[in-house]
């Protein structure tokens, strides 16, 4: 720990800090506060930013519309993703960044199932459930082979995942022979889009369960302290018991799963897919949301909320530039800046410079009586 | 030791990987010996767009003396993954370039020019008798273009154009993209509405296609004063990001009943967006939409009447290129240097199966 001298280890247990300063503290605070501020902006710039109305859509539901649906729904996938992708940075103390194009392969994979190689097909061939399994088994692989490079050959990560990010897009392409197969099914698009007669985007659903049962598993299984203890030293966790190969590709074997259920998602919102642009970039959006959640990229302790929360920030980031008709081509210009604030906020020496600064006067005043 | 058996094995995966991508026979590429085949190693190392030949036995003996019957051609193609287009087009040249046409054909698929002409390059020295080629960009060829004069090779341009000399191919087989874009737009002006306020979702910024496609939109737009955009917008070709753009025009709230997207993906994003929202579209709905390229989908979206306005975007150039190197073989040059695709725009009011059929890849 690199806290100064006199200062106690565990920041909690002071009595004398102020809330506010036990807030500014906390790991939620510099996500929490980029998003308050983002919220803040719209709220001064134009409050219709968060109008919502119900519409009726071309199938005759009523559907929920505005801004804030458009943020939740669009920012499903990276949230999925970014809770996978913070499980492997702490373990490994690398990143995954082969997300993107292993989207495109556990997509291409469903939609071959549900087209039954056909190129467009109106009535799905394979019962979905069975289509979504085999896609979750591919990508569970090829997050087991990422996740062995890593473990047991010791790779870094970026470099194992390397290897699936320049062929990722190649073999989606390669399973469905070239083709961009198009499926016309509503039932496929009900996970991507809505449910008959619920209003309420489907994929907000589907991240609000994935996000719910990782919960449960950091409560009621050692998943989180094995993964962080593995993640700070691995060699003291494989003397007190614990298999820290092991654990490292399971953590690349469960953001198998998210890359799966993430890609289902973006094929099902339009029931197509394009090798080389779907998911394109969004594997570095995941490690910017574990970044600004306030995790270490190096690994170790982790807090998969920050992520969640730093994902939403994206991409309440990215709909709010867009409302302004920010062109397309510059908005990761824009995203950089601010990313560059946020990530120089919330580096360590940046908020010890903080804490002295904020100290200072205190000690003044107490000087003084 | 253990870190030499490491890098050993992986990059095994890498290879096997790598060429799993692009082969037809996974299975082939596995073998080692695979990789060292000269034809495989006269293309740079570049396992995003994997460099194959269209058929395995291709590779297995590129030193065959039944060779020398066979036109050699080297092909450099876009990446096929990036539409629907693309698709089509990178299929049309593998199917008619074969050893059963006459044609011992190497092809190259990469969207990065650099790579591309470095390819091109290769191919020349290895003294291919003609290199067909759909640039990615229309700057730096010029040495290509020189040293494949100076070798003798003809070179004939496909699909896209670049900044040349035209003495310095022997055709160019290309779509008209201003025309195509004048089609759309005068189409659109028939149309009569009494205001436009148009979604432009544009392609990707500074392709042949999308300068050609918005620079007519542009002037109309310019020139007319109950033409307006209400956004203007780089989709990049992707179907999502359409989506995107779409949606936050309508959460905006801001009036709109027309889409004009500049390929066939992304005007289907835009019309996902707009089912979302209830908002009708088509033939009898409150909103237009137009979108660009041949995909047989897209046809039927029309026909359907849930598009108004497809602008055909013919991608089977194959067929005229083999035709004109089949002249050239007999000594007869091409009539014109620049032969553009026959294309057109379809109405939804007027669009039949039978051009469904005939134009839809």
């Amino acid at each position: 720990m690199t806290t100064p001298v006199k200062t106690p280890k565990t920041p909690v247990k002071r009595p004398d800090e102020s809330l506010l300063k036990r807030l500014t503290r906390h790991q939620l605070f510099i996500p929490l506060a980029a998003l308050a501020l983002l919220v803040l902006f719209n709220l001064i710039a134009d409050p219709t930013f968060f109008a919502v109305s119900v519409k009726e859509n071309s199938l005759g539901n009523p559907v929920l519309s505005g801004n804030i649906i458009s943020v939740l729904d669009n920012a499903s996938e990276l949230v999925i993703l970014a809770i996978g992708m913070t499980l492997v940075t702490a373990s490994s103390g690398g990143q995954d960044i082969s997300v993107g194009a292993a989207m495109a392969i556990a997509g291409s994979v469903i939609l071959r199932m549900v087209c039954g190689g056909q190129v467009t097909a109106d009535v799905m061939q394979t019962p979905l459930l069975l289509a979504l399994l085999v896609g979750l088994l591919v990508s569970m692989i090829f997050g087991a082979f990422n996740g062995a490079l890593v473990a047991y050959f010791k790779i870094q990560p970026m470099v194992a995942t390397l290897i699936l990010f320049t062929a990722g897009r190649s073999i989606a392409a390669w399973i469905n022979n070239n083709q961009l197969p198009i499926i016309n099914d509503i039932a496929f698009k009900y996970a991507g889009t809505f449910l008959p007669g619920i209003p309420v985007p489907t994929p907000i659903f589907i991240t609000a369960l994935v996000i719910a049962l990782f919960w449960l598993a950091l409560k009621f299984t050692n998943l989180g302290l094995y993964t962080q203890s593995v993640g700070i030293n691995a060699s003291s966790s494989r003397l007190n018991g614990l298999d820290p190969k092991l654990i490292k590709l399971m953590t690349y074997v469960i953001l198998g799963v998210c890359v799966a259920v993430a890609g289902f998602i973006r094929v099902s919102r339009s029931g197509s897919i394009n090798y080389s642009r779907i998911a394109e970039n969004i594997e570095m959006d995941a490690i910017l949301a574990v970044a600004l959640g306030g995790n270490a990229l190096s690994g170790g302790k982790f807090n998969i909320y920050g992520s969640i929360v730093g994902a939403y920030v994206i991409q309440f980031l990215t709909t709010t530039l867009y409302k302004y008709e920010v062109p397309s081509t510059a908005l990761p210009a824009y995203k950089a800046v601010v990313v560059i604030l946020l990530v120089v906020l919330s580096a360590p020496v940046v908020q010890e410079k903080l804490a002295s600064v904020r100290k200072a006067p205190a000690k003044a005043a107490k000087e003084v009586s | 030791m253990k870190k030499v058996l490491c890098l050993v094995l992986s990059l095994c995966m890498l290879l096997a990987l790598a060429a799993c991508g692009g082969g037809d026979k996974p299975a082939d590429s596995s073998q080692p010996a695979d990789s060292s085949q000269p034809a495989d190693s006269s293309q740079p190392a570049d396992s995003s767009q994997p460099a194959d030949s269209s058929q395995p036995a291709d590779n297995k003996e590129p030193a065959a003396p039944a060779s020398g019957e066979l036109i050699t051609v080297g092909v450099i193609n876009n990446d096929p993954n990036e539409s629907g287009y693309r698709t089509a087009n990178d299929k049309a040249m593998r199917d008619t370039f074969t050893e059963a046409n006459g044609y011992k054909a190497t092809f190259y698929n990469n969207n990065d020019a650099a790579q591309q002409i470095a390819t091109a390059q290769q191919m020349v020295q290895d003294e291919v008798d003609y290199l067909l080629l759909s640039p990615a960009s229309t700057t730096g060829w010029d040495t290509v273009l020189k040293d494949a004069q100076a070798a003798g090779t003809q070179v004939i341009l496909f699909d896209r154009m670049l900044e040349a000399d035209e003495s310095m191919y022997a055709a160019a087989v290309v779509s008209d993209m201003p025309a195509e874009g004048k089609t759309a737009v005068d189409w659109l002006a028939s149309q009569g509405l009494s205001e436009y306020n148009i979604i432009h979702i544009q392609g990707h910024m500074g392709s042949d296609a999308q300068l050609g496609r918005t620079g007519a939109l542009d002037e109309k737009v310019a020139a007319e004063a109950n033409w307006n955009y209400v956004t203007q917008q780089t989709a990049d070709w992707d179907e999502a990001t359409a989506k995107t753009i779409t949606q936050s025009v309508i959460d905006s709230g801001k009036p709109f009943n027309v889409i004009y997207a500049e390929n066939n993906g992304m005007a289907r994003g835009a019309a996902a967006a707009l089912d979302a929202a209830g908002i009708t579209h088509g033939k009898n709905g409150d909103v237009i939409i137009m979108g660009f390229d041949s995909d047989k989908w897209a046809f039927e979206e029309v026909l359907a009447g849930r598009w108004n306005y497809m602008g055909l975007c013919n991608p089977l150039q194959a067929d005229t290129v083999d035709s004109i190197i089949k002249d050239l073989q007999a000594g007869k040059a091409p009539a014109q240097k620049i032969i553009y695709t026959p294309e057109q725009g379809f109405d939804a009011a007027t669009l039949t199966q039978a051009d469904v059929d005939k134009y839809g890849t």
